[in-house]
């Protein structure tokens, strides 16, 4: 088995998932959106307009104005960016913690993995919003803050994944023989058990992403997540709720792009667990 | 199966010890939790009663020293945490740093008020009743699909379920609010009894309580919905697989009797143990879905104490929170235990 017939195999899989393809597109879509959003955004995201607020969606905004006569298209352009930071930030943290822990646990096994796995359980039992909101509350709300105590409270979905993969990889005769020749757990950890095992962490991180966006939204919702005048698409979503009874656009735009976002995320996570899993690969379809 | 009672001692003996164990397990972690929950108030800039001293300009340094003696802050931390968990112990978690100074498990559970409006009770009811509608619920459409798998049916159901995983839960919540609040005007948007609720008779009472339940409860298990429907379909899909239950099938078994005796049993384990861990979730989410209704429930509470920096109050309730989800999961561990015979036989 090649690597190339392995890479071909997965190709063939992934590409039949259409709606994992969709996806995708609508991911890389936002990757160009965020970028470019100096360019595409048609106002300023922070421009108060006292004569135009709460203007539904027209012509000169189309999707409306905020309270302030801000633009509500470009500031959910903006608002992209936020979201993409912090999904990617906070997978990037939890995805190294948990792979540092997973590895150490899996590996070594013993006592090591019994006070790993312990505090595995007790992160997990603390219910996680309350956690992360206390902990923003007292730090103080911020991007960096949010990146950061996201990826604390989320890295143990990883590190149970590793530590699965590294239990089945660890007794396979390619460590055995790395071992026979003298390779330090190190090298043995590194470079020979954790690059086999990178494709599931690395679907769990693309749906990681996902449910950090959820969560940034849902703090920024709250007012502590991100504050304004920086656009977030859960901060636009919490003037939807103060003007409820008169502007629905303010709800409605930015709880669409945030179930869109998600959704491709997942798809697209979805569409490589499938392609990934060589169980599913004799099922013709 | 009846069971001869020969065999039920010896297995109600290794049930209760399964129990006792998983309780002993429980200690580390819940002094763990505590620990965490304990550790969070460490962050924050400053000393806790800065936020009672701030408030009262006219405070002399040598109040200001009285208060820090009384909270104990001038002992090294993991003293502190000593004495702060010889408290918590008793359940007793200070009292509230808010204007009326109550102590934090008197709001929580305020034994004046009937049963139906204690922050903890409301709360525990709403997430039980999502509990039950996600275990009504999503156990059909899992069967279902996987019994029809590739259907329309099937096709439907996982378009819903991924909607639900992307859904945030608080926009779907403003959106039905629109519509069943303002637009249809059907539902009450606020809140978890109307403002004559006093004067209505019994049975008003409690059609009043139910309409209030309607949204959040609905929104509440959405998410779980989805989640745990999918999970049904998969742990089902894997069961009808199995040996087992093709020798089913051959023995001449009505195709009813295979899954929902045999394949069920064995599908419905692995969502059980899903149940248990759900519970941290459900409780994090009443933040959200409380703060939107305005129900007055532990998790509003937990959202004041936290924009108040009401430490003793946050620590309070991330305790019990805690401690809810390690009952959620231990009687998760004791559903498995009645579902699955190997589990009692060990």
């Amino acid at each position: 088995m090649t690597d190339y017939s392995l890479k071909k195999l997965f190709w063939k899989r992934f590409k039949k998932n259409k709606l994992a393809i969709a996806g995708g597109i609508v991911v890389l879509l936002l990757f160009i959106i965020a970028l470019s959003a100096d360019f595409i955004s048609p106002h300023d995201p922070s421009d108060i307009d006292r004569k135009h607020i709460l203007e539904a969606p027209g012509a000169a905004h189309p999707l409306g104005t905020d309270d302030l006569g801000r633009d509500v298209l470009s500031r959910m352009i903006y608002g992209s960016r936020i979201s993409l930071a912090v999904g990617f930030v906070a997978v990037g943290i939890a995805t190294f913690i948990g792979m540092i822990f997973g590895a150490i646990s899996g590996y070594y096994g013993k006592w090591t993995d019994r006070i790993i796995m312990r505090i595995i359980d007790i992160m997990l039992s603390i219910p996680t919003f309350f956690l992360i909101l206390a902990v923003i509350a007292f730090i103080g709300p911020g991007i960096w803050n949010i990146m950061i105590v996201i990826g604390l409270t989320s890295w143990m979905g990883v590190a149970r994944l590793v530590r699965a993969e590294f239990l089945s990889l660890k007794e396979r005769e390619f460590v055995l023989a790395a071992r026979a020749v003298g390779a330090s757990d190190m090298r043995i950890i590194f470079g020979h058990i954790m690059v086999n095992s990178m494709a599931p962490v690395f679907v769990s991180a693309i749906l990681g992403v996902a449910s950090a966006i959820l969560v940034e939204s849902a703090l920024s919702f709250l007012g502590i997540g991100i504050t304004p005048p920086t656009p977030s698409w859960g901060n636009i979503l919490t003037l939807g709720k103060d003007n409820i009874e008169i502007a629905w656009w303010l709800s409605v735009f930015p709880g669409i792009a945030i179930l869109i976002t998600v959704l491709s995320y997942n798809l697209v996570g979805e569409g490589l667990q499938d392609a990934l899993d060589p169980r599913l690969w004799g099922s013709g379809e | 199966m009846p069971l001869p009672l020969c065999s039920f001692v010896p297995e109600f003996f290794n049930m209760i010890t399964y129990l006792a164990k998983r309780l002993f397990e429980m200690i580390p972690t819940l002094f763990g939790i505590t620990l965490v929950s304990f550790l969070i108030l460490q962050l924050a800039p400053g000393k806790p009663t800065d936020v009672l001293t701030e408030m009262n300009p006219k405070i002399t340094p040598e109040a200001r020293e009285r208060l820090e003696k009384l909270y104990g802050l001038d002992k090294p931390v993991m003293v502190q945490y000593g004495i702060w968990l010889k408290r918590v112990v008793k359940l007793d978690f200070g009292n509230s740093f808010s204007t009326d100074r109550r102590p934090v498990l008197e709001k929580i559970w305020d034994t004046k008020q009937p049963l139906i409006d204690r922050r903890l009770f409301i709360t525990f009811l709403i997430n039980l009743l999502s509990m039950v509608v996600i275990f009504i619920a999503a156990i059909p459409i899992g069967i279902s699909s996987a019994t029809h798998q590739h259907s329309l049916y099937d096709k439907i159901t996982t378009v819903f379920v991924f909607i639900g995983f992307a859904m945030p839960t608080f926009w779907f919540a403003l959106l039905l609010m629109m519509l069943f609040g303002i637009h249809l005007d059907w539902l009450p948007i606020s809140g978890f009894k109307s403002m004559n609720y006093e004067a209505l008779s019994l049975s008003g009472k409690i059609w009043d309580r139910t309409q209030h339940l309607v949204l959040p409860v609905f929104i509440s298990s959405f998410g779980g919905l989805a989640g745990i429907s999918r999970y049904m379909r998969s742990s089902m899909l894997e069961v009808i697989r199995q040996d087992y239950i093709t020798t089913a099938r051959a023995k001449g078994l009505p195709e009813k009797t295979v899954i929902y005796k045999h394949a069920l049993r064995n599908a419905l384990l692995s969502i059980i143990t899903l149940l248990g861990l759900s519970v941290p979730g459900l409780i994090g989410g009443s933040v959200i879905f409380e703060n939107i209704f305005g129900i007055p429930g532990m998790g509003q509470l937990f959202y004041m104490g936290v924009m108040t920096r009401d430490y003793p109050l946050v620590m309070g309730i991330l305790t019990i929170g805690a401690m809810l989800t390690l009952a959620g999961n231990l009687l998760a561990d004791i559903g498995y235990m009645l579902a699955d015979p190997r589990i009692r036989a060990r």
